[in-house]
């Protein structure tokens, strides 16, 4: 099949952007959406032209690192699918169709379709973690955890960080993304202690980053690749809650 | 964590907006039992005692200076949100998904509580402002009663007033469930059951208040 | 040089608690002190730094991808092994050491691999603190499966997604230590080039992949944990950016490489669509444990895989190896597979596949299903619909993944599965320590070549990254650091860093000024073609002697045709790929030469030249005992080194999974 492509050109993160349209020829309906670009960028590289810059890297939806708004959808429109696992199946001969990187003034572009998620490690490094030193582990067995509590743990603790929420959502919050981890480590007992702090602190940190504030639309539930659930962001609030009324949380 | 930090991080304020709109969607089940007196169709008699009751009683009254103070903080933090909001995202997207992620009302909650606002505006300037006005300057209450049937005449009137409930009405549906969720209510095991609610409070709320110019309209209530 | 593998004295069981107790230590306010670079960020990497930041040293860690969380550890799926016996199935350090040499082929040290066996259970424990959601059973206690090559259950897993949740668990203790100060985080970066001070390790070069300057960075030591080198073969199932370029450029200043030919291929994966491929993706090993491998009796057949009557089915694996069927090892099950499809029994369009077929897992656990919620004499499509339940919960995110690839139901049809390139047994030689020949330069994971032999087996590759990372580096890198307390931190101002950088900046100048014709995708793809066909799953003399022609030449046309748009300062993919590849072109005749040199058959090195009568790999124990480790001699130019392998516990015999 033969498509138009319209790709967010940006030759770094001070200059501004523009839309600039390709033709590919002969796209197979067995590639996958990256496939494509590997093909644009080739014909691109034959006329000695400068490729699409884009983010991918272990093209079997886990690492999180692809990152392209399609035809105005976050990883395109496959439910449950990131890029790299879209196929051209979906499309037909003639189709247009607009890539654009995700836009969120705390992910800034690094060039075309590359933008700068480091912010999601700095929301991490406020307290998604449990405090335990190597060595200082218990037998595995010694603390039996409720399947039902586990298997919710898992999956919160599914989500791969790729930052789809921040991109679907209109207001460019981080919720789903800090609730899932929130949500992952206050389901499990060993990530009791610390709960109420860790809420806080991530949340605080969020704001820091300049994300927006969650209104509860659901966009991002609707656009994450790994299903991660509003719930998450119900259970988010109540840790918060808890944290104001025990006074929990002092961090910065 | 003290108190101020607790209500100014991004949760904190929609806890705000989440506590003063549930104050606010209480206020609605108060003012809509309280105006639905008129439909006993007894000339008045019930709607009047009841609105006397609601602007002498003391509690009432002490209430209701803090109804208006949740419904300034309410818009006023709603309005900052949506600016704040909306500053995250300098560059916009070319193509957005639209309907396909999200619901149209939950995205235009801003647009429709302006709306609803301005309604009230109007509303308040007719009704309320007056009955005060008259009250605090020694010339006792109104006969709202009255008022309404008169106003409710007005053709133009009439269909501001029922815009304004389908605005009321669009703005419940997602502040409904959202209040609660900003809670922590939306889990598998109660999201449904406040989502039902929601759906039927948005509904059967505001018809209940559009009913009320248009019975006066209609002459179904005289 | 001789090599001096460093292996304690002592009985196996006691080697690890003698080195243990008897180590040198670094004080806490020396800790401080000591630098230590970490390049990579998957599992070894990760763990490494989070355990050395929480001991006090300062660590600074490097990863070409956006985040350290991405790093392709992330991708495996089926488990990790650990020798817990909370089956109660006769498991123990013993039977997980016995099991890893077996798989391995007898080609692995027998003191690392005890070990390994012996931390393994440390490492469920360390997890499950950290809060990895592993599978549970109705009583709250940890579930296990069955994995290749194995007879007990020890498998640990999160679902589908072990790797990612094992990640993310050593990822936030690395970003808490990051929190706290003691790691500093370097993403998009990429190490090109080591430095060296005195005959030790002292520092990087790296490149800042954003801008596309060079920076300077000193290190006591500098810690390798950067992965294997799969994609030398272009598909693979490695990602996209995985690469053995800080492996080569240690190995180039003098680091031995170890048994580079030894490459797994793994059995399930999907096979390939066409010439647009980029990679291939993995279908987990966990899959072997409920579905059939068959392929139809008849050559050529072109019928549906639904209209082969049953008799007509060919089930090759339990025909040839009843006692572990579907679940031998995965060089076994990837050279059966081969063999097949060579003789003209392949499926599908390309006739490069064979069935992994569910259909009888799903009437038995229907079945089984039918019988709990006491449904009595239930219809074929009522046990069909119960099974395919049991197998969604099981499998369903891989059969998913399966269905949005291929646009196939696998639950009605049987997935069409082949070999790939999958995992690397060779890597930088490593003693003990772990630490190469190159003092102060160790290398972690995947990235060394020392415990897996000639084959690994399926969840022993996050056994080991953690093993690595948690429990072993922590005591070894101390042992040795103890003597560096003195030593104060190098400026980076020292003539050897502008050497170094001079050297890496003079060859992206000449890669950037070739200016010639054909993309560097496409070089890759040509070496890759090379690699599968001469040095893949099977090999022999005569291919292997002409694929190292072949990447001469081609590596020639490579430094005089190559075209890389953009500029150096500059975030530039195609630049970085250029480098990657430039090592491939350089590493995969190393590989060829090894596999040359090994005039055997063992685990993942197939000689045609050596097989039994029924088609089994034939080692050549009198003279092929030993870890092939070679050194870079200049251009083309290697000499291999041979570390002898002694087994005192083990007898190597014929590896048997009849």
């Amino acid at each position: 099949m033969n498509l138009t492509l319209k790709v967010w050109k940006q030759k770094n993160k001070n200059e501004k952007g523009h839309f600039e349209t390709y033709q590919v020829k002969d796209i197979s309906s067995e590639m996958s959406f990256l496939e494509m670009f590997d093909v644009l960028n080739e014909q691109l590289v034959a006329e000695g032209k400068e490729p699409i810059a884009f983010d991918h890297d272990c093209r079997e939806g886990i690492c999180g690192m692809c990152s392209m708004h399609i035809n105005g959808r976050a990883h395109g429109p496959w439910h449950h699918t990131t890029t790299c696992q879209l196929h051209m199946r979906e499309y037909k001969n003639g189709d247009t169709i607009v890539v654009e990187p995700w836009r969120a003034n705390s992910f800034p572009v690094i060039k075309d379709l590359v933008v700068d998620r480091t912010s999601f490690d700095r929301i991490i490094e406020a307290g998604g973690y449990i405090s335990v030193n190597t060595g200082n582990a218990v037998d595995a067995n010694a603390l039996p955890i409720e399947k039902q509590k586990a298997d919710e743990a898992f999956a919160a603790a599914a989500c791969i960080g790729c930052g789809a929420c921040v991109a679907a959502c209109p207001n460019a919050s981080a919720m789903l993304f800090v609730s899932a981890k929130v949500s992952h480590l206050a389901l499990l007992p060993q990530g009791d202690p610390e709960r109420k702090t860790r809420a806080v602190n991530m949340i605080q940190q969020m704001d820091k980053e300049g994300f927006g504030s969650c209104t509860n639309i659901g966009a991002c539930e609707a656009e994450c690749p790994k299903g991660i659930s509003l719930e998450n962001i119900a259970r988010l609030n109540r840790e918060y809650i808890g944290a104001v009324f025990s006074g929990s949380g002092e961090g910065a | 964590m003290n108190w101020k930090n607790a209500f100014s991080t991004s949760i904190g304020k929609k806890l705000q907006m989440s506590l003063t709109g549930l104050f606010l969607i209480i206020f609605l089940i108060v003012h809509c039992y309280i105006n639905a007196q008129i439909f006993y169709n007894d000339g008045g008699v019930r709607f009047t005692e009841a609105a006397h009751f609601m602007g002498t009683n003391f509690v009432i009254r002490t209430i209701e200076l803090g109804l208006f103070a949740f419904l300034i903080l309410h818009s006023v933090q709603g309005l900052l949100l949506w600016a704040k909001n909306r500053a995250r995202r300098n560059t916009r997207y070319a193509v957005n998904a639209g309907n396909s992620t999200s619901k149209w009302y939950s995205r235009s909650m801003a647009l429709l509580g302006t709306l609803v606002l301005l309604f009230l505006v109007l509303h308040l300037s007719k009704f309320w402002g007056p009955n005060r006005l008259s009250q605090t300057t020694g010339n006792g209450e109104l006969d709202l009663y009255t008022m309404m049937r008169d106003e409710f005449q007005v053709t133009w009137v009439v269909i501001v007033y029922i815009l304004g409930c389908i605005a009321l009405g669009w703005h419940l549906l997602h502040g409904f469930y959202s209040a609660f969720q900003t809670l922590g209510l939306g889990t598998h095991r109660y999201k449904g059951i406040i989502k039902g609610i929601g759906v039927a409070f948005s509904i059967i709320v505001p018809v209940i208040f559009a009913l009320m110019p248009v019975s006066f309209y209609m002459g179904w209530v005289s | 040089m001789t090599l001096n593998s460093k292996i304690p004295a002592g009985p196996l069981e006691s080697k690890w608690k003698n080195y243990k107790s008897t180590c040198k230590l670094v004080n806490p306010a020396n800790k401080r002190h000591l630098d230590v670079i970490v390049i990579g960020t998957g599992l070894a990497g990760a763990s490494a730094a989070a355990s050395l930041g929480e001991m006090g040293y300062k660590v600074k860690t490097f990863c070409f991808q956006d985040s350290p969380r991405r790093a392709h550890s992330i991708a495996a799926q089926g488990g990790i092994n650990a020798a817990k016996n909370y089956q109660n199935d006769g498991d123990s350090t013993y039977r997980l050491f016995y099991d890893t040499i077996k798989g391995g082929d007898y080609r692995a040290r027998e003191g690392n691999v005890y070990r390994l066996a012996e931390v393994s259970a440390n490492i469920i424990d360390q997890c499950v603190a950290q809060g990895v959601p592993f599978a549970r059973e109705y009583g709250g206690l940890l579930s296990n499966r069955s994995f290749g090559g194995v007879q007990v259950q020890r498998t640990f897993y999160a679902a589908g997604q072990t790797g990612q949740q094992l990640l993310i668990g050593a990822y936030q203790a690395l970003e808490r230590q990051v929190a706290l100060g003691n790691v500093t985080q370097y993403s998009r970066h990429e190490m090109q080039e080591l430095v060296m001070i005195d005959g030790k390790a002292r520092g990087i070069i790296a490149r800042n992949l954003v801008t596309g300057e060079l920076e300077r960075f000193f290190g006591h030591a500098v810690l390798l944990c950067s992965g294997g080198y799969g994609n030398v073969f272009y598909l693979s199932t490695n990602a996209m950016g995985s690469n053995v370029t800080a492996a080569w450029k240690a190995h180039k200043k003098g680091a031995y490489f170890g048994n580079p030919c030894f490459t797994q291929i793994h059995p399930t994966c999907i096979p390939v669509s066409g010439d647009h491929q980029s990679k291939l993706t993995l279908m987990s090993e966990s899959l072997r444990n409920d579905g059939r491998i068959w392929v139809p009796k008849k050559q050529g057949d072109s019928r549906k895989a639904n209209d082969i009557p049953e008799e007509e089915r060919d089930y090759y694996l339990e025909r040839r190896y009843p006692a572990f069927g579907n679940l031998v090892p995965r060089d076994v099950a990837s050279r059966a597979a081969k063999e097949r499809c060579d003789a003209g029994y392949g499926v599908g369009a390309s006739k490069q596949a064979v069935y992994l077929d569910y259909s009888s897992a799903i009437e038995r656990y229907g079945k089984t299903e039918a019988n709990k919620q006491g449904i009595e004499n239930p219809d074929a499509r009522t046990i069909r619909e119960l099974g395919e339940g049991v197998v969604k919960e099981k499998y369903g995110n891989l059969f998913e993944m399966y269905e949005k690839i291929t646009g196939e139901d696998p639950y009605k049809v049987p997935m069409r599965i082949y070999p790939a390139v999958h995992y690397t047994m060779g890597g930088l030689w490593v003693d003990y320590e772990l630490q190469t020949n190159i003092p102060g330069l160790y290398a972690l994971g995947e990235a060394n070549f020392s415990d897996h032999g000639a084959n690994r087996l399926g969840a022993s590759a996050l056994m080991q990254g953690l093993a690595d990372g948690y429990f072993v580096v922590p005591y070894t890198l101390g042992n040795n650091l103890a003597d560096d307390i003195r030593t104060k931190a190098i400026p980076t101002d020292h003539p050897a860093f502008e050497a170094a950088e001079k050297e890496v900046s003079d060859r992206i100048n000449r890669l950037m000024n070739i200016k010639g014709k054909e993309s560097v995708e496409s070089f890759h793809k040509r070496l890759g073609k090379i690699m599968w066909n001469k040095c893949g799953m099977a090999r022999n003399a005569q291919g292997l002697k002409e694929a190292i022609e072949e990447i001469k030449a081609l590596r020639k046309e490579f430094w005089s045709n190559v075209f890389i748009p953009g500029d150096i300062k500059e975030f530039n993919p195609e630049l970085d790929k250029a480098g990657r590849v430039a090592d491939f072109l350089e590493l995969g005749e190393l590989m060829c030469l090894d596999a040359l040199n090994r005039n055997e058959s063992c685990g993942g090195h197939f000689r045609e030249e050596y097989q039994t009568e029924d088609g089994e790999a034939l080692r050549q124990d009198d003279q092929y005992m030993y870890v092939s480790a070679w050194e870079y001699k200049g251009d083309s130019q290697y000499e291999m080194h041979k570390e002898a392998l002694d087994y005192e516990v083990v007898h190597p015999t014929q590896r048997s999974y009849k």
